[in-house]
């Protein structure tokens, strides 16, 4: 007999978000690796032409779409299942749950708002920049694609490093949770494979906070 | 006067059930949607003649007293269930099933309906296999078996020490899905208080919702009961909290006769009690006497610690006692050889009554990690329990009421004396004589729930096809409810100052000492009446919190003690009117030179079932004699 | 021993429930869980007090039956044990007990610390069965089933339907019962004709009642008294994405 109520099952979702996140995963390791060019010293010469590339490139362009549908479907999936998870127990427990399994995968949505808010701010630096929708900044000298100048101004200013650094170690917890979770939701789960899925997932996070954290550590203290 | 036909068929034991059957009347698919069947519980049985009434056509309503089906007691059992498949091909039939059944009964079960439950029980297995319970395979994919207590064949199909369970979530898994289709309706917690007879016959029954309070009559064409025992009569037993017999008991009351209520099987490997409060026994698994040796010190009152008992002042009871069987002695034997000892002041732990079972010479022999292998989920319960890790030190063990082979007569229909109420499962008397062999139990209640009632029930339903619904505001369920309705009233305003459970503690405290594992007329004599005195007492100074109209577990309680007592007393007549021992029932009367049960055929070689004759009033005995026409009668011997 | 008990008390399923402090002496350590609190019951029915309600059966860890939100943790704070197999040497001479009754909106609460699980029922009756009717099996040893998988589909199949899966989610989800009644199933070869449609109508049922999704917290694991793992989860999922892909309908 079916339901009208409920179009998408809760598993629907999960293999949804788990696709989207997965994918927003692998951008992460494609921006990272192209910022990591901006710290090899040659005064953003290789970060230069790595995002001349990237702007040019047709297949980047559909892909920066795609990117743009992934974040707002992993968004928009993380919200309702918090809503429709948290109408799920409408009287809650005076003592909370002691739960010794994955204290990190409790604070998705937090650490997910955190890393959304932190979105906005680094939108604000560059992304809405590019878009035309921020004026571009002084240093910047009127070219809208010059990143690396837009990083020297905004890592110099201690404030906004702070905020990114505390940001990564949120990114990090997100991550540490979402690798291995990804996996589950799409059902692979191996006794022979998930430890290794696990390590992997906390050396991944781990690299990408880390590797994020370089940048404006590196322009902060060492530029 | 009621006259007992047993309807047992003529003709070769082979022969009677499948030429029985064709003889049978049959329901036409149509007809059989507008005949309403009420079945009461949810175990094995009656989930299983549910779904099956569910899958034939027939509007069927089930009730349990639990939140959910799923909860039945059936859910509890370990070891296994037996069936004649010979997949070993160790010479194991149909016959030898029915043989080592009877043997294992004492001689005291019918031939016939013994062999028909060993002939339906292959049929069971395969069904069980299609519905999905993991039974243990072996590495070919084949299904695997093991040996049980009592019988030289390995037949006992098992689901590790869960195989109750496992078939119990299969027989709940296609009532659910009959629930599903409409065919059955499920009535959760609401329990059955009294039994509606209309013109003669079973009509529909009243139950008391458990969480309103109300009284609800539900009439059908024909009514079921697959209750259970009264094991919980002790008090203290294997069962759960909420087994009780009040169902059996109040049809007993309108006319069903009860049978041989004195046979109560004790198993012996249970843990004993730890603390004054305690409300229930938990089963060790017989498997655990193939490595475990019984034993207790040779001095009394010894309270030393049993690792500081050197090997000299330790008495290997049973080794000694039975030498050929050893600590694999039946549960019967067992039982007793513990209390004897216990008795005499040898027993062990703070209260006395409990001996050790001791695994130190199997891990010494077989390492550990062998020993972890077979009994590792034992010793875990036994350590959540006890506090006490059983590969250190020896389980403390002792008897506790397990299994009742009596019930409510039936006829080989499985029909009790009033015309249309059924009696399935361990409910009814049929089977196991006095005393039941391990994995028989789960073999026979699903046998009777899919096997035997559809076709026996069809058979009375037959004549009832032009019956319309049968109305629930008639006389007969008013005077039925009104009568519950009074009971109810009468105990909630004794407004006295002891607990239910404090009665019930009591009560079975006074049956297991003296109508229990080892009996005698004096004794008996004396249980009956310290029971009485405390029936009275009862009466006056029970107290129930609150009202019978709301959700009280107090006065469920009281319902069943109430229930208890009378049937404490039937138990007693039954024993003290068997003059002879047999399987569990032990009169010290009748033992041989050596201790041993001493059947006595000619006098008891028949079903002693019980009639009520009013409130007050002495039951009536009748007798059905039992033919042995295929089995030559013989002493047991285990020395 | 000593210990002070806050206890949920709830006249009704409509009524506002509260937390009531008792004091319990002369507790023996060697007692149950429960035969502590039958104990507190005698006490409270002698004081002509309501003794406090809640669900129990077999006490021996098998129907299910019991389940109490005991210190933050469903069945209370011992591995793989349900609430009636927890005795009181688990607990400080002299400590508070908080005793709850499990929380989610598809258990509304009858009273005290009894709820209604019939949720759980429901789910099952969508899909967690294998349509074989009385008479039609055939013979037992007729499709062989491996040993690693009759024994997986009997890791899963000990599921006793408690609901401490649901108590311990954050999002009050069911899908460990769903994936432990899947999964089983879906090992043996006997449930794979059924096996798409039943996963589908069991996951949207689980839905419709109200339960909540799986987020990977994984507490359920940590909780069940029998130790089902998540790994059924994930198998779960992947029955029904093979069910979605196959485009098996749902009717």
């Amino acid at each position: 007999m079916g339901d009208k109520r409920i179009r998408i099952t809760t598993v629907s979702q999960k293999y949804i978000m788990a696709l989207a996140g997965i994918f927003l995963m692998l951008f992460l390791v494609v921006h990272l690796s192209i910022n990591l060019l901006m710290v090899v010293g040659d005064d953003g010469k290789l970060f230069g032409q790595a995002v001349q590339f990237m702007l040019t490139n047709p297949l980047i362009k559909i892909t920066e779409y795609v990117l743009f549908g992934g974040f707002i479907v992993h968004i928009l999936l993380g919200v309702i299942l918090w809503a429709v998870n948290n109408r799920a127990r409408p009287v809650k427990y005076s003592k909370s749950l002691k739960t010794e399994n994955s204290m990190f995968s409790k604070y998705m949505i937090h650490t997910g708002v955190i890393i959304l808010i932190f979105l906005f701010i680094h939108f604000f630096h560059f992304f809405f920049v590019k878009a035309g929708i921020v004026p571009i900044p002084e240093v910047a000298e009127g070219d809208k694609h010059d990143f690396f100048s837009m990083a020297v101004v905004t890592f110099q200013n201690p404030l906004y490093s702070f905020i990114y650094l505390v940001s990564f170690v949120f990114l990090g917890f997100h991550l540490k949770h979402a690798f291995q979770s990804a996996f589950q939701s799409l059902g692979l789960n191996h006794n022979k494979y998930t430890p290794a899925i696990k390590f992997i997932g906390t050396l991944y996070a781990i690299v990408i906070s880390v590797g994020f954290a370089i940048i404006p550590i590196y322009f902060y203290f060492f530029y | 006067m009621i006259k007992l036909d047993s309807k047992i068929p003529s003709g070769p034991l082979s022969e009677k059930w499948e030429k029985y059957k064709t003889g049978l009347k049959l329901v036409s698919p149509a007809n059989r949607k507008k005949l309403d069947v009420i079945v009461v519980g949810t175990g094995l049985a009656g989930a299983s003649a549910a779904s099956s009434l569910g899958e034939l056509g027939y509007n069927v309503k089930v009730f349990c007293f639990q939140d959910t089906p799923r909860r039945a007691h059936s859910v509890a059992a370990q070891g296994g269930i037996n069936a004649a498949k010979n997949y070993k091909n160790d010479g194991d039939s149909i016959y030898r099933l029915f043989l080592d059944t009877i043997k294992g009964g004492d001689y005291r079960a019918r031939e016939a309906n013994v062999y028909r439950a060993a002939e339906v029980s292959n049929q069971v297995i395969d069904h069980y296999t299609a519905l999905g319970v993991p039974f243990a395979h072996d590495y070919g994919g084949m299904l695997d078996t093991r040996s049980f207590g009592g019988v030289q064949v390995s037949r006992t199909f098992y689901a590790k020490g869960q195989t109750g369970q496992q078939c119990l979530l299969g027989t709940y898994s296609s009532l659910s899905r009959q629930v599903n289709k409409g065919t059955v309706t499920m009535y959760s917690r609401k329990e059955m208080v009294d039994l509606v007879i209309i013109d003669g016959k079973a009509r529909g029954i009243i139950s008391r919702n458990l969480v309103t309070g109300e009284l609800e009559r539900y009439s059908a064409h024909a009514v079921v009961l697959a209750t259970g025992g009264y094991g919980t009569v002790f008090y203290l037993s294997t069962l759960a909290l909420g087994s009780n017999p009040m169902a059996a008991w109040v049809s007993h009351k309108k006319g069903a006769l009860f049978a041989n209520p004195s046979f109560i099987q004790i198993h012996p490997t249970s843990v004993p009690v730890l603390n004054e409060y305690q409300s229930k026994l938990t089963l060790m698994s017989e498997s655990l006497r193939n490595d475990g040796r019984v034993w207790v010190p040779k001095q009394k009152n010894d309270k030393r610690h049993p690792n500081e008992i050197p090997e000299e002042e330790r008495d290997y009871y049973l080794e000694r006692q039975y030498p050929a069987y050893g600590n694999l002695v039946p549960r019967d034997v067992g039982s007793r050889a513990a209390k004897e000892r216990c008795d005499a002041g040898y027993g062990v732990g703070d209260t006395g009554l409990a001996v050790y079972l001791d695994f130190k010479d199997a891990i010494k022999k077989q390492g550990k990690k062998a020993i972890e292998n077979k009994y590792g989920n034992l010793f875990e319960m036994y350590e959540k329990i006890s506090g006490i890790i059983p590969y250190d030190e020896p389980m403390r063990i002792y008897p506790a009421g397990h299994y009742t082979m009596g019930g409510l007569w039936v006829d080989y229909n499985l029909m009790t004396t009033i015309p249309g109420l059924y009696a399935i499962g361990e409910s009814n008397f049929s089977d196991h004589g006095a005393n039941r062999l391990g994995a028989n139990s789960l073999m026979q209640c699903s046998g009777d729930g899919y096997f035997i009632l559809p076709y026996t029930i069809a058979d009375y339903l037959a004549d009832d096809i032009a019956t319309s619904k049968i109305p629930t505001d008639t006389p007969e369920f008013e005077k039925a409810e009104k009568a519950v309705n009074e009971r109810i009233e009468r105990l909630v305003n004794i407004k006295g100052n002891e607990t239910a459970t404090s009665y019930h503690r009591k009560l079975g405290k006074i049956l297991w000492d003296y109508c229990g594992m080892i009996r005698n007329e004096e004794g008996i004599k004396k249980g009956a009446k310290l029971l009485k005195e405390l029936e009275e007492d009862f009466y006056k100074n029970l107290i129930i919190p609150g009202t019978g109209a709301e959700l009280n577990q107090e006065l469920e309680k009281a319902l069943r003690v109430e229930t208890f007592f009378e049937i404490g007393q039937l138990m007693c007549q039954d024993a003290l009117n068997r003059k002879e021992s047999c399987g569990a029932h032990f009169r010290e009367e009748s033992q041989t030179e050596t201790g041993e049960t001493l059947r006595k055929d000619e006098e008891y070689a028949y079903v002693a079932a019980w009639e009520f004759k009013g409130e007050g009033k002495e039951h009536e005995l009748h007798k059905e004699p039992l033919n042995f026409e295929f089995v030559e009668l013989k002493q047991r011997s285990y020395k | 021993m000593k210990v002070t008990l806050k206890i949920w008390r709830q006249k009704n399923a409509k009524a506002k429930g509260r937390f009531v402090k008792y004091k319990l002496e002369n507790v023996s350590p060697e007692m149950s869980f429960l035969e502590m609190l039958d104990y507190l019951n005698e006490q409270l029915i002698k004081s002509g007090e309501d003794p406090v309600v809640f669900d129990h059966d077999c006490r021996e860890g098998i129907c299910g039956a019991c389940g109490l939100y005991i210190n933050g943790r469903p069945h209370g704070p011992e591995k793989r044990t349900t609430t009636c197999e927890l005795h009181m040497r688990s607990f400080k001479d002299g400590g508070t007990i908080v005793i709850e009754p499990w929380r989610s909106k598809a258990f509304p609460v009858i009273k005290d610390l009894m709820v209604d699980r019939t949720a759980l029922d429901e789910i099952i009756r969508s899909g967690g069965y294998i349509s074989v009717n009385t008479g039609s099996a055939p013979e037992a040893n007729s499709i062989p089933v491996g040993k690693h998988l009759s024994d997986k589909a009997f890791d899963a199949a000990e599921c006793i339907g408690c609901g401490a899966c649901v108590a311990a989610c954050k999002n009050s989800s069911a899908m460990l019962f769903v994936a432990a009644k899947v999964s089983q199933m879906a090992f043996l070869p006997h449930g794979k004709p059924e096996a798409a449609d039943r996963v589908q109508s069991m996951v949207k049922k689980a839905d419709v009642l109200g339960f909540g999704g799986c987020s990977n917290t994984y507490s359920c694991e940590h909780d069940c008294p029998k130790g089902i793992p998540v790994e059924f989860i994930a198998k779960m999922n992947r029955e029904f994405f093979k069910a979605k892909v196959c485009k098996q309908k749902v009717e």
